[in-house]
């Protein structure tokens, strides 16, 4: 599955890195810790996080992650979205939580 | 916050990095780790070996940023091994063995409101590391060495 493909069946915003969602999903992540993050999601994995401030972007680069999800109507810091450019990340939005986030997308996952 | 970038390589193929890390200076967090993996891409390491390079990159830097004053992360790239020293002046760890545990962490809270301070720092490292040692002195600092080899080997 594309992010791109991601963004349309989850109703998700495009905050950031709009030249990237042709990259394929390896799977997904759920923390709000960062090391943790940082020891157990796998590059390519899309993150869904409620942290909005810029270092999502530091350990989203260093994985090479293909997405980022900020969840729950959580509005990322625009120094956030400014990196997530400069480095070309992908930053999305949902207005759902990370549970209704994370449930939907393991079902896009693993059907079939 | 001064970041060099100044990489040097000379004839045995040796890369040497420096960047200075200034403590709470959480805006430029991570741009010391993700500046090596960049170097390690560039000349081709394995993506395997490079992860286990910017986890414990990043872990030794945000040690500097969360806990201390100041501090150097410094790294050696050669086509064998990377080596990664970070050194800061700071208030030390009085107790390595409980530092050393995963979930036991002295961060404030508004530190791990954001997300960091897990306690899983040091841990972290240690296991992407095929060596690690650390020299802690309290109230004047501390001293980590990562070397990771250029060889396959499971996470």
């Amino acid at each position: 599955m594309k992010v791109k493909e991601l963004v349309a069946a989850l109703d998700l915003t495009v905050r950031s890195g709009a030249a990237k969602l042709e990259r394929d999903i390896t799977g997904a992540y759920v923390s709000d810790l960062l090391s943790d993050v940082m020891s157990n999601a796998r590059e390519g994995n899309v993150w869904i996080t409620l942290q909005i401030h810029p270092n999502i972007v530091a350990v989203a680069s260093l994985l090479n992650l293909a997405a980022v999800i900020v969840s729950r109507g959580a509005e990322p810091e625009e120094a956030t979205i400014t990196k997530a450019e400069e480095e070309g990340i992908v930053l999305l939005t949902s207005r759902e939580p990370s549970f209704e986030v994370a449930g939907q997308l393991y079902r896009l996952l693993h059907k079939g | 916050m001064k970041n060099g970038t100044n990489p040097e390589a000379d004839r045995d193929q040796k890369i040497c990095l420096s960047f200075n890390v200034e403590g709470g200076n959480f805006l430029s967090a991570g741009e010391a780790s993700i500046r090596l993996k960049h170097t390690l891409q560039h000349i081709g390491y394995p993506a395997s070996l490079i992860r286990r390079v910017a986890v414990a990159a990043y872990e030794a830097e945000m040690n500097i940023i969360i806990h201390a004053d100041s501090g150097v992360l410094k790294a050696e790239v050669t086509p064998e091994a990377v080596t990664i020293w970070a050194e800061d002046k700071g208030p030390g760890i009085e107790d390595i063995g409980l530092a050393m545990q995963e979930g036991y962490s002295t961060a404030p809270n508004y530190i791990r409101e954001m997300g960091f301070g897990a306690g899983m720092g040091l841990p972290n490292i240690k296991r992407c590391a095929d060596i690690f040692e650390i020299e802690t002195h309290v109230g004047i600092g501390t001293k980590i060495r990562i070397v990771i080899f250029n060889k396959q080997k499971t996470n």
